[in-house]
């Protein structure tokens, strides 16, 4: 997973491992919930990995040997999840659907992660007047129903074309435009925050480049937050993938499973008591942001020193600095992960910055 | 209220400052300040999606590519002005938006504004609806949970605060529709109403287009039930997820209030505990729920467009995903600006309010 992406600076080298190192630190339930999210998220990663192997058909077949699989089957011996109203086995093109919901996420995220980290760090870093239009345009976009960003992006980059690459780049597309404010956000915050600290000052005054200054001590040291927005993130990733094709952006059953799809072409199914149809799809959804909001909310909870547990915890509770771009601290900053790093930023939206 | 005018009387005229504030300008100039921000705001908003749904093509070549040849696509393109350059329709466009108009649909060539005016009301009772549902089901259930912090009461409301996020929209909807609609058939499948209540409905003297009060002003409890069950299941698959991230905020920042030095000190004076979380942790921790409530009308919006589609409920969402099953995406980009209109605005309120509970929120 993107999880290890990390700086975090540890005191042993397992300690340096990221996830393993929120896995030594956590206690009791946060533990029980890092641990179950890492598992739930093994098992898609393996199902998506072994697709070929797990799926018992192909996610465009309908028939095989013994002839059609027939439409809107209940569940049966050859079919255990039934197959939908376009005659596809839903057990199959749920397996074959974590791929496209994995490359969906990858694509994604890691173009959010470049692009919004490297304006993130100009901007904070530079500022001038680029960052003053930079911090505008983001707020605005930020405080815009990302959905409909995606679906007005979606027309542009697919524009009706749905092959596998179209629609995923299509998806990943419209979800990385979203997503990138929120990297800008929080690496430009981090940055103006560091760019005051005595090291780099001090790297300053021995005459470092900006370069290096940049990559060596603000890049390093801002990134921290980042595996927490990762994994909120891709759980986010996966429910605008859906949602786009529950409204009839997916990808064509022909190019690849992709579960939105398959509930969208449900929703008939459910008025007529057909239920294996949606079931399996959302259910596939739920596991899978289920695991990665497990994850990533631990992980928050691991970050915020107020909402961490107990014991071994408050030994290296001073590594981890306040993220300032939540306005009065981690107060807003809630364990609702996303919900909570998006909501106490109301204060510096608008264009009306944190000024402290 | 005003007695002596501190701040510097610059921008603000006086009398819209009546509370002079000895941190950093009155309530009056925030109100002027926040205002004004609503303009640079959507005209961001504009201008990107205008540049986005541009770039790479326009909405006739969108809807019409590869059925038309090209000759008929290009007269098609010069009928609606799409071959001219970009920055004049662009600066046409918002001449356009200046005076009102958002542009027209295509495929029923009416006036996008009249899609606001013809599903809007749906759209609001529904975000009320799951409003209601939000706040009597996440504030106590996150009160509950600071309280017994990391004990199994608090393990159980965080796990099914967190299941909630995790169930898409139209997922719950569809799960709803199944047990309570196909199989117990408490309740309606879809729709706002049934037929013969939407008829009378439909003739009372200038129908509002909200239900719930043109079902009052019918005057027939039936129609009233009818049209409050029709609600049941659009607003619980709304608000359920809404009340998540209620339940979550409220819980975070009671932990947080109950942690502080005033909450120890009232413990220490032997205040009840029902007291202490209801009077000295639970007042705090309701402001950040105000002031975060600007994104979750964003969040609430987008909600709504998959639940309208998932209950066939006529409203705002409904009518954007019919014009993008149909590729007119002149009237989705309407839309999609109208909308980002109404947050804008609903954004300015919501602010307004914060800082009138919080006046640490004013600048």
């Amino acid at each position: 997973m993107a999880v290890a992406v990390s700086s975090r600076p540890g005191h042993r080298w397992r300690d340096r491992i990221p996830v393993v190192h929120q896995v030594r630190q956590s206690v009791g339930l946060q533990r029980g919930m890092l641990v179950a999210g890492l598992l739930m998220l093994l098992v898609f990663v393996l199902c998506a990995i072994f697709a070929p192997l797990l799926a018992p058909y192909g996610f465009a077949q309908r028939s095989d040997a013994a002839g059609g699989f027939g439409t809107q089957q209940p569940p049966s011996a050859a079919h255990p999840f039934g197959t939908t109203v376009g005659g596809y086995d839903v057990l199959s093109r749920v397996i074959w659907g974590t791929q496209t919901a994995i490359l969906v996420i990858i694509v994604a995220v890691v173009l959010a992660i470049f692009i919004g980290v490297a304006l993130g760090l100009y901007s904070g870093y530079f500022g001038g007047w680029l960052d003053r239009i930079l911090v505008v345009v983001f707020d605005a976009i930020y405080a815009f129903p990302s959905l409909l960003l995606a679906i007005v992006l979606s027309i542009v980059i697919s524009g009706g074309q749905s092959n596998l690459w179209g629609g995923v780049l299509a998806a990943a597309g419209s979800i990385t435009v979203v997503f990138i404010p929120q990297y800008f956000r929080v690496i430009r915050a981090e940055t103006v925050r560091i760019k005051a600290e005595a090291y780099v000052e001090s790297a300053k005054v021995l005459g470092a480049p900006n370069r290096r200054i940049v990559f060596r001590h603000v890049f390093r040291n801002a990134t921290r937050t980042l595996p927490l927005i990762i994994t909120l993130n891709s759980s986010e990733a996966i429910l605008t993938l859906a949602a786009l094709g529950f409204l009839g952006f997916g990808i064509e059953p022909t190019a690849a499973a992709e579960w939105g799809y398959d509930l969208n072409k449900a929703q008939s199914d459910v008025t007529s008591g057909i239920w294996w149809t949606a079931l399996f799809p959302g259910l596939a959804i739920v596991f899978t942001v289920l695991a990665i909001t497990l994850v990533g909310e631990s992980l928050n909870d691991l970050a915020d020193p107020r909402l961490r547990g107990r014991r071994r915890v408050a030994q290296s509770a001073g590594e981890v600095a306040e993220t300032s771009v939540v306005p009065g601290g981690t107060l807003d900053a809630g364990p609702g992960g996303l919900a909570g790093l998006e909501d106490g930023e109301t204060f510096d939206e608008h264009g009306i910055e944190v000024k402290r | 209220m005003s007695t002596v005018d501190t701040a510097p009387s610059s921008e603000a005229p006086a009398a819209a400052r009546p509370r002079p504030k000895a941190a950093g300008g009155g309530f009056g100039r925030y109100l002027l300040v926040r205002f004004l921000l609503i303009f640079p705001t959507i005209f961001i908003l504009v201008t990107v999606v205008f540049f986005l749904a541009r770039t790479t093509g326009d909405p006739i070549t969108a809807a019409q590519g590869g059925r038309l040849g090209p000759e008929a696509l290009a007269e098609l393109r010069a009928a609606a002005g799409y071959d001219r350059p970009l920055i004049v329709q662009y600066l046409e466009y918002l001449a356009q938006l200046a005076t009102g108009d958002f542009g027209r649909t295509l495929t029923t060539n009416r006036p996008v504004i009249e899609v606001l005016t013809t599903y809007g009301p749906a759209t609001f009772e529904l975000v009320f609806y799951s409003l209601i549902v939000a706040f009597a089901v996440g504030v106590p259930l996150g009160l509950y949970a600071a309280y017994h912090r990391d004990k199994a009461q608090d393990a159980i409301a965080r796990v099914l605060a967190i299941i909630w996020y995790a169930v898409p929209i139209f997922f719950a909807g569809l799960l709803l529709k199944l047990v309570f609609a196909v199989w117990l058939k408490w309740l309606p499948v879809a729709g706002r109403a049934s037929v013969s209540a939407e008829l009378q409905m439909q003739t009372l003297p200038n129908p509002t287009g909200f239900y719930t009060i043109d079902a009052i002003r019918t005057g027939d409890p039936e129609i009233v039930v009818d049209v409050l069950s029709h609600a049941v299941l659009p607003a619980i698959a709304l608000g359920l997820l809404t009340a998540g991230i209620f339940l979550r905020l409220v819980r975070t920042n009671v932990i947080g209030t109950l942690a502080t030095d005033y909450v120890d000190a009232a413990r220490s004076r032997g205040v009840a505990e029902s007291r202490l979380l209801r009077k000295h942790a639970y007042r705090p921790a309701l402001i950040p729920i105000i002031t975060v409530m600007g994104l979750q009308i964003a969040l609430l919006l987008a909600g709504a467009v998959l639940t309208e589609t998932t209950f066939e409920w006529k409203g705002l969402g409904f009518i954007l995903a019919e014009f993008l099953e149909s590729r007119d995406f002149a009237a989705v980009q309407g839309i999609v600006v109208l909308l980002a209109v109404i947050v804008a605005l609903t954004n300015f309120v919501v602010d307004v309010i914060a800082a009138f509970i919080d006046p640490r929120v004013r600048y």
